[in-house]
């Protein structure tokens, strides 16, 4: 399922934060997602994380999906996570991918983050995720 | 009728049906190695001549930490040197700066100030070492940074060897680490391919790469045309520059991608030295056989790797590098197995450093020249991946040039349906990559990775800032000033880029006066 029970589409912000440029991941899971069934938004690269969180308020996102591989996660999701609190996003859920060692996605994990997928992940596998994730996360009528 | 058998392969050549004969009657240009159209290697005697450069390419911390890993790797036996910077590098921001954070040291190597290179080349005897660098957007500053440590150490630019890989094309097109538009991103690399014929006779000014397309998800065929089209297109803008062909063109250099399509790697290797040659002597009128000889870098396919069982990793390197090296490669890089999960360790770096060594040492490999030639399964191939790239030169001659292409998102969408392509294939198992989607392994043991601690970044921010106070502002100013009015007039900014670095001018400084001149560059954002 990939609609709430008004037909609306969850609505996904696929996000490169960051300086860094390896975009091939965020476009394949943005493709997937969209023929999935979900709205998607790519913001493009080099964004700020303030920019990010902006797009999700203004978009009304439902799940903010970050792709890093530039070794910056510690720093950029513990920011986007008090961003999206601060704006009164807290139950959007915020998850993503890259490469990020197991340890600091369990130390993300705490601080409130969902999943971070690795390489070799099913795009399938995230697919449910979303859609299981996002209807708990955000009860509709 | 039945489908067609999988394949990994995107290329239409690759499946010879059983019938086809086994060896080439006449083939097509091939003559002999270090011969005219080049299919067989740039020299006659190739690795009996000298064996391929090995050359790992590396960074990351501070200048120090990378400084040390670089000793040891020559004291490892390896022959030339490779700096990976970091992102705040790639992108022109000084490690203080805001967009900076987190960054510092984490993929590469930080260096935005004189002191940054003096460190990284400390105790190196610049004028011995052939050393690469794989920088782009930024690279004129880089260079630089380069020469004038060079001129601490008493070496004159002229005995500088070496490669910038300064290709902006395929930024836009894969990699993304872009600041300026096209147009004035082509101007400063024109300015640095005259600067370099000048002054730098042993330097290669740009290393035309394919291997980033690749990564970003490309085919073989789609990596090999792209990457040739742009070494056209700064041909075409040397020439219009003024610069006569033969001045740069045999300056010029390349990076392929060595990837898991065995057979199809070796034969794109082939195409690429026959079709550049012909170009070259044929469409541009260059007269030196210098400038027809397609020479390259080899790294193995990053995107190849696996999280799931890493050490099979090494074996995938190890496929990779033959078929460079049966391709003719001029030097190799080998991943290391743990590149799927961080930075490689110091010991992962050795066993992929040692796997070229055991090539090249222990197999009789470097004893042949083209061992292949004359296969009828390689020469038609070679052949196809001609005929086809002819056919998306085409493609991007219609819409303009690449330069063109490009600002129509022509490449970046066709690399992306390609790498999505791709991933169907193998979650619907038309493709099997161990440990992935076949003989998959539960609960595999966490594999030891290299962390970088973040005092890094606080020790580079710190010196940083010390580095900005010390210096005298009144010739910085005037050395930045300088370098605007050469971004206006049209005068050759690699000098007045030297000038402002000898004053301590910081690559962020640099970069703000040319962003203000030309403005910076944004990617419609697409995923096609």
């Amino acid at each position: 399922m990939t609609k709430d029970s008004t037909g609306r589409k969850f609505r996904v912000i696929v996000a490169k934060p960051g300086l860094d440029g390896h975009d091939r991941g965020a476009k394949v899971v943005a493709a997937a997602l969209r023929d999935a069934g979900f709205e998607v938004i790519y913001t493009g690269l080099h964004q700020t994380c303030d920019l990010i969180a902006n797009a999700a308020l203004q978009e009304d996102a439902d799940a903010v999906c970050v792709s890093i591989l530039s070794g910056a996660h510690m720093t950029i999701f513990p920011e986007l996570l008090d961003l999206l609190k601060k704006k009164g996003m807290d139950d959007v859920l915020l998850c993503g991918g890259g490469i990020i060692p197991p340890d600091d996605a369990e130390a993300l994990r705490h601080q409130g983050v969902g999943r971070l997928f690795g390489p070799g992940t099913d795009t399938r596998d995230i697919v449910r995720y979303l859609q299981e994730e996002i209807p708990r996360r955000r009860p509709r009528p | 009728m039945s489908a067609p058998a999988p394949t990994r392969s995107r290329f239409p050549g690759t499946l010879v049906p059983h019938e086809q004969k086994v060896y080439s009657d006449v083939p097509r240009d091939l003559g002999k190695a270090g011969e005219y159209p080049f299919t067989r290697g740039p020299y006659a005697d190739m690795y009996r001549g000298k064996v391929w450069t090995m050359r790992m390419f590396s960074g990351f911390g501070t200048a120090r930490d990378t400084n040390a890993r670089f000793k040891y790797l020559l004291s490892q036996g390896q022959t030339g040197l490779s700096v990976a910077f970091d992102m705040p590098t790639l992108m022109g921001y000084d490690s203080d700066h805001a967009r900076s954070d987190g960054e510092v040291g984490r993929e590469g190597v930080a260096v935005c100030t004189l002191e940054n290179m003096e460190t990284l080349f400390s105790g190196i005897p610049m004028g011995d070492v052939s050393t690469s660098m794989t920088i782009n957007s930024t690279a004129s500053i880089m260079l630089a940074f380069y020469l004038a440590t060079a001129e601490r150490q008493g070496v004159a630019p002229a005995r500088l060897r070496g490669t910038i890989q300064n290709d902006i094309l395929k930024e836009y097109i894969a990699q993304k680490e872009w600041i300026f538009p096209p147009l004035p991103s082509m101007r400063i690399i024109t300015d640095m391919m005259a600067f370099c014929a000048d002054h730098l006779p042993k330097w290669h000014p740009i290393s035309v790469s394919g291997y980033h397309i690749r990564e970003a998800g490309s085919t073989s065929l789609q990596e090999l045309a792209f990457t040739l089209m742009n070494g056209f297109t700064y041909v075409e803008f040397g020439i219009k520059a003024g610069i006569p062909v033969d001045r740069f063109a045999p300056r010029l250099s390349f990076f392929f991608n060595s990837h898991m399509n065995f057979f199809e790697e070796i034969a794109k290797f082939r195409a690429a030295r026959r079709i550049w040659a012909k170009r070259m002597k044929e469409s541009y009128g260059a007269k030196s056989p210098e400038s027809w000889k397609l020479r390259f870098h080899t790294q193995t396919a990053g995107c190849s790797l696996t999280a799931q069982q890493p050490e099979n990793n090494v074996v995938r390197t190890a496929v990779e590098a033959l078929a460079g090296v049966l391709g003719g490669t001029q030097s190799l890089h080998t991943n290391s197995m743990d590149e799927a999960l961080a930075l490689p360790t110091e010991e992962a770096v050795k066993v992929a450093l040692r796997t070229q060594q055991v090539l090249a040492h222990e197999s009789g490999l470097v004893d042949h020249v083209d061992p292949l030639a004359g296969s009828h399964f390689i020469e038609s191939l070679t052949d196809q991946m001609e005929t086809e790239c002819e056919k998306v030169f085409g493609e991007i001659e219609r819409r303009g040039g690449m330069v063109a292409a490009i600002e129509q998102g022509y490449p970046q969408i066709e690399i992306a349906r390609a790498s999505y392509q791709f991933q169907k294939d193998l979650e619907e198992r038309r493709y099997l990559t161990v440990g992935v989607n076949a003989l998959v392994e539960e609960g595999e043991k966490p594999f030891p990775i290299l962390k970088i601690d973040p005092v890094v970044e606080r020790d580079q921010v710190a010196e940083t800032q010390r580095f900005k106070e010390r210096r005298d502002g009144t010739a910085l100013a005037s050395a930045l000033a300088d370098l605007g009015g050469a971004a206006r007039s049209g005068r050759n900014l690699m000098l007045p880029i030297l000038a402002a670095v000898k004053v301590s001018g910081t690559l962020g400084e640099i970069v703000e006066v040319l962003k203000r001149e030309f403005g910076e560059w944004r990617e419609p954002p697409t995923y096609w």
